[in-house]
């Protein structure tokens, strides 16, 4: 393995600093359960490491009026572990309940997932779906974007040299909604998405018609997806087949995945619907406060 | 249980702790990779990141002058082999072709073929300095078909192979090359004939893929070549003796200058009896005077050690309308890989072993592909064809409306019945095993609910006797330490002292046993088909013995008696008017009746009369995804006497976890250019607790004549039903038949909306 120094800063201007002074050879650590391993294999050789697990506002999880603050260091298991995130922001705690196992979860960050920009991610369209924008940090000041435009190609994304991912946060929760995550995987656990599918929706106060919808489309591209339109056709639509499956066609359609070890571009496309479907009906479920019964992982 | 009611034996049928247990559970146990020497180096090794090419030049200078790199070697460094095939303890090897698959010569046949290798201060320079070192390769197309590999047009890997038909004269030294290294013909009876009575006839072709053992540990070795030539192997290996006998081979030295030392192995399956790294590590070691441990990737191991094959076969079967088969046929093609040496032939005899089958043929051909040369697997070549066989008998149960236990029972392999391949079967119990899943509380139970199934199969495999031998040194507190020679990946050395114990009457306790280097102890087999508890078993109950008969000898002398006045039993000697002394008491004697009692013991003319198994599994379809999993597994299976339960059970579970495995997901996947594209354990999906539900168990006891207490191997023929019977399953879930395997959730999926 490459060798490399550890730096420990204890501000993000410090972090930033350090960031710009090594100019691209640095990077940032915060779980490191991608990182280490891809340095290890020796994908990545950087020569400085910027553990950002000490920055206090990459460490803040909590919610106020303007919503929820998830911290970009924060780990999985402080996440799922949250009042709120298990009551309101739902499609997140599933999400990091099966980012790998126990040893896993106590370190990942959903700061590391996003920033690692894997299309197969498994925080990322939950977050989409949550409508997650992210607070990014950099010499030149900070700057937000919404969480559907972070990533720009496998292990791309839309940050520049310097800058820092700090924070995505997450706007307040109307009454009536209800998200949900789940992903195909051919084992039951310690696997990779082949789809993952996040979605949240609102529904009216009779509980059988759709306000709104978002759902975010995971490794069926080569970033994780906006389902934009799929979202919108549910837009006043009755909670039925039809408007499910409706929603379920028009996410099919921006699906463009490929064959690989992990299934075929066929097998996405098909599944992608019908993921889109069960984790919907999952989220119409907890919209209307009642509890989903679902194993994790099948 | 047949042993829990059987006064018969005090050991036997017991479950003792097992005498590795404290050094496992706590981490104490040392494996390969575990070895630290003093001035030891640190190996890595260039491995080919093409699947098919000629190494035009070689340019190792630069890594030669990164400072910290102690010695670098190439082919060059090692004996040239010419034609030589040598007997090598696990079948004749044809030198040539394994000194190529260590280090290549002059081409490259797979990706992951090793090509240099490098001994520095520490991994990490190693590791930078094969970076440096310059290849040049000329590309070939890779052949990674095992049909296209046999076509007449195809390019082909080696120029010596020519087709060798088993039993036929040798091929002609200036015939043309070819990818068929072997070819395989049995037949029994008139397969027309039989035909000719049958009212039903079903045939498919089968697709199988390449998969690995999925074994934990890496492959590993530590090699001190000292200066007074004698070399020292630190390794973890299914067989000390084969691993001494390559080395010595490999490097053209006399065996007596290897010793091999066995560390604890996690895990083998079959593939870790060939050698990789010994002989690579004691070039380096001679280069350089100090010790050199090399340790595979995960991702080595995958692309260059020796996985199963994968085959392609078509099947053929004919039976009556009241049930009876009365012909079978099978063209068999396996991959060997990069070098001749699949398990067709054990394929062949095995595939329709289950059966009293009275017409059969069966074809099989070693075809070479640019894939890592495949090794032996649980039952090498059987699970692939119990697939074919065992899915075609459910189809024919269906169609002449025959439940398919019934039918196996009243077609099933029993004493007396000729194998398609020639062999006479002794007492087995093929019947005894369906019979006990046809009278299982699971067989009886009924399956409800939606896109539900169950399926049946069964499975044979052979296993096998070979040598073994063993040594026993009775301790003055009444204790026995005893020393085998076969590596224990199974439990093994606590069922062997379990033998010896019985034999002497003294507990399982009262034995330590332990597993001894080459110089320590007799000449041992290899640690695999199902052997070990059976012939070190034979070897050890013959050491006791040994020890009985100098016991004796020892009280005639305190008695003042002749020794054939006396007698052992009960655990202790027996003479005139009542004498006698306990195994404890004669143990505190010794020292003064003539000092140590050692006992020995070997093994080496029995053989085994074979194992079967049946499986019964239920599934559920998930219809929109293919997914498949798994709710009930119950296995049947045949073990002549069980010495240790527990540890025939563990086998049975293991062999069933893995079938399961190779059922639904696992394979080598390829790209074009011939680049396994799913060589970690993310991508490459054996089953985790998750996936497989508790495997409930049945041991049969249909005790083999050929060994003093009954025992037959139990270790191999769990692997092979599983894919069979889930396949038997998923049909009668979704009424889709699968002949491709693994049958993954994107090839199910699609088979179900086809229909
Ligand atoms: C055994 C195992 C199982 C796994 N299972 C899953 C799974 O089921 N699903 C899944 O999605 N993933 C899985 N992963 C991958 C990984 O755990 C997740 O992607 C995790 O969320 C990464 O977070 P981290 O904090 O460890 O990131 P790190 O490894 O620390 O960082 C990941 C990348 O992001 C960069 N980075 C980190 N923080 C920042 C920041 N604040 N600003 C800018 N860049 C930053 C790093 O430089 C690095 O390139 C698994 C990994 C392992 C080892």
């Amino acid at each position: 393995m490459h060798a490399f120094d550890y730096q420990s800063p204890s501000t993000v201007a410090e972090a930033i600093e350090l960031m710009a002074k090594h100019n691209g050879s640095a990077r940032p650590l915060a779980g490191g359960t991608d990182l280490i391993d891809q340095m290890r294999v020796g994908r990545l050789a950087p020569d400085v490491l910027i553990d950002v697990k000490k920055l206090d506002e990459l460490n803040v999880l909590s919610a106020d009026a303007a919503g929820l603050h998830v911290g970009a260091a924060v780990p999985c298991y402080r996440i799922y572990g949250d009042e709120t995130v298990n009551s309101q922001y739902t499609a997140l705690a599933d999400s990091c309940h099966i980012i790998g196992g126990i040893q896993i979860q106590s370190r990942a960050s959903i700061g590391g997932n996003l920033c690692n920009s894997g299309p197969a991610a498994d925080s990322t369209p939950s977050m989409i779906a949550l409508g997650g924008v992210c607070v990014i940090a950099g010499p030149s000041g900070s700057r937000e974007i919404a969480v559907e435009s972070f990533c720009t190609g496998p292990g791309k994304n839309v940050l520049e040299p310097g800058e820092l991912l700090v924070e995505v946060r997450f706007p307040a929760r109307p009454a009536n909604s209800g998200s949900h995550y789940r992903r195909m995987i051919p084992r039951n656990e310690m696997d990779i998405a082949v789809v993952g599918v996040g979605a949240s929706v609102t529904l009216d106060d009779s509980g059988q018609n759709f306000v709104s919808a978002r759902i975010g489309l995971g490794a069926i591209a080569a970033t994780p997806l906006f389902a934009e339109a799929a979202g919108e056709s549910l837009a006043g639509q009755p909670v039925n087949d039809e408007s499910l499956e409706k929603a379920a066609a028009a996410a099919r359609e921006i699906a463009s995945p490929i064959t690989d070890m992990r299934g075929t571009r066929e097998y996405r496309i098909h599944v992608t619907g019908v993921l889109v479907k069960r984790v919907l009906q999952a989220a119409i479920v907890r919209a209307r406060g009642e509890q989903i019964d679902y194993c994790r992982g099948h | 249980m047949a042993t829990a009611e059987n006064p018969k034996y005090k050991v036997i049928g017991t479950r003792p702790i097992r005498h590795d247990g404290a050094d496992k559970v706590t981490g104490r146990a040392r494996y390969g990779a575990d070895i630290q020497l003093s001035g030891m180096l640190y190996g890595a090794m260039l491995r080919s990141p093409h699947a098919h090419a000629n190494i035009k030049s070689i340019d190792t200078s630069k890594a030669e002058a990164l400072p910290g790199v102690r010695a670098v070697a190439t082919s060059a460094d090692l004996p040239e082999q010419g034609d030589r095939v040598v007997e090598l303890g696990e079948g004749a090897a044809n030198m040539r072709h394994l000194t190529a698959n260590v280090l290549a010569r002059g081409k490259v046949l797979y990706r992951g073929h090793s090509i240099a290798a490098v001994a520095a201060d520490n991994i990490h320079i190693a590791e930078e300095a094969i970076k440096l070192i310059e290849v040049e390769y000329e590309l070939l197309p890779p052949v990674m078909d095992v049909v296209g590999a046999m076509a007449e047009n195809a390019p082909v890997l080696n120029d010596d192979i020519r087709t060798e038909s088993v039993g036929s004269a040798p091929p002609a030294k200036d015939s043309k090359p070819t990818n068929v290294a072997k070819h395989f013909l049995f037949e029994k009876g008139d397969v027309a004939a039989g035909f000719a009575e049958a009212d039903i006839i079903v045939e498919r072709e089968f697709d199988t893929a390449m998969v690995h053992q999925g074994y934990i540990e890496p492959h590993n070795a530590t090699v001190l070549w000292n200066t007074d030539g004698k070399l020292t192997v630190w390794i973890s290996t299914q067989g000390s003796f084969t691993v001494r006998q390559q080395t010595a081979e490999l490097l053209k030295i006399p065996i007596s200058n290897v010793k091999v030392i066995p560390t604890e192995i996690g895990g083998g399956f079959g593939g870790k009896i060939s050698v990789y790294l010994p002989p690579v590590a004691a070039v380096l070691s001679k280069k350089t005077g100090r010790p050199v441990k090399l340790v595979m990737s995960r991702t080595n191991v995958f692309e260059a050690t020796g996985p199963t094959p994968g085959s392609h076969m078509k099947v053929k079967l004919g039976a009556t309308k009241d049930g009876k088969l009365v012909a079978g046929e099978a063209w068999i093609a396996f991959e060997a890989g990069a070098y001749t040496g699949s398990p067709i032939g054990p394929a062949c005899m095995c595939v329709f072993a289950c059966y009293d089958l009275p017409h059969g043929r069966v074809e099989g051909f070693d075809v070479c592909v640019n894939k890592p040369r495949t090794n032996a697997y649980r039952a090498p070549g059987s699970t692939h064809v119990a697939f074919a066989t065992e899915t075609l008998v459910n189809e024919i149960c269906e169609k002449i409306d025959v439940d398919p236990a019934e039918f196996r029972i009243n077609n099933a392999a029993k004493e007396g019945v000729r194998r398609v391949d020639g062999p006479v079967y002794a007492r087995v119990g093929m019947v005894e095993t369906v019979e006990a899943i046809k009278n299982s509380e699971h067989y009886k139970t009924a399956l409800e609910g939606k896109y539900r199934g169950r399926g049946i199969a069964s499975g044979f495999w052979f296993n096998c006797g070979l040598k073994s031998a063993a040594s026993a040194t009775v301790n003055p507190d009444g204790t026995v330490s005893l020393l085998e020679g076969s590596t224990d990946i199974g439990g093994s050395r606590t069922g062997i002292a379990m033998q010896l114990a019985e034999a002497l009457g003294i507990t399982a306790e009262e034995v330590i046993p332990a597993v001894g280097d080459t110089d320590s102890v007799g000449y041992c087999d290899v640690t695999g088909g199902s052997r070990v508890t059976f012939a070190t078993g034979i070897a050890a109950i013959e050491a006791a013995k040994d020890i009985q008969r100098q016991l004796v000898d020892r009280a005639a002398m305190i008695w003042e008696v002749d020794s054939s006045h006396v007698s052992y039993s009960d655990g202790g000697v027996h003479g005139p008017d009542g004498k006698q002394l306990s195994f404890k008491e004669m143990a505190a004697k010794l020292h003064g009746t003539g000092g140590a009692v050692i006992g020995r013991g070997t093994s080496s003319e029995a053989t085994q009369g074979g194992a079967f198994g049946t499986h019964c599994v239920d599934v559920e379809v998930d219809v929109d995804l293919g997914k498949v999993q798994i709710l009930r597994y119950t296995a049947a299976q045949d073990a002549g006497t069980a010495i240790h339960p527990s540890y025939v059970e563990g086998q049975m579970q293991g062999g069933a976890v893995q079938g399961i495995g190779w059922a639904l997901n696992e394979e080598y996947w390829y790209d074009e250019q011939g680049e396994m594209r799913n060589s970690t354990y993310l991508d490459y999906r054996i089953p985790t607790c998750y996936d497989v539900p508790m495997i409930d168990t049945i041991i049969v006891e249909v005790p083999d004549p050929q060994h003093p207490y009954g025992v037959r191997g139990v270790g191999e023929v769990p692997i092979c039903p599983p894919p069979a019977a889930i396949a038997n399953a998923i049909y009668d879930a979704v009424g889709v038949r699968m002949h491709d395997l693994p049958m993954s959730p994107p090839k199910l999926l699609a088979e179900i909306l086809k229909k």
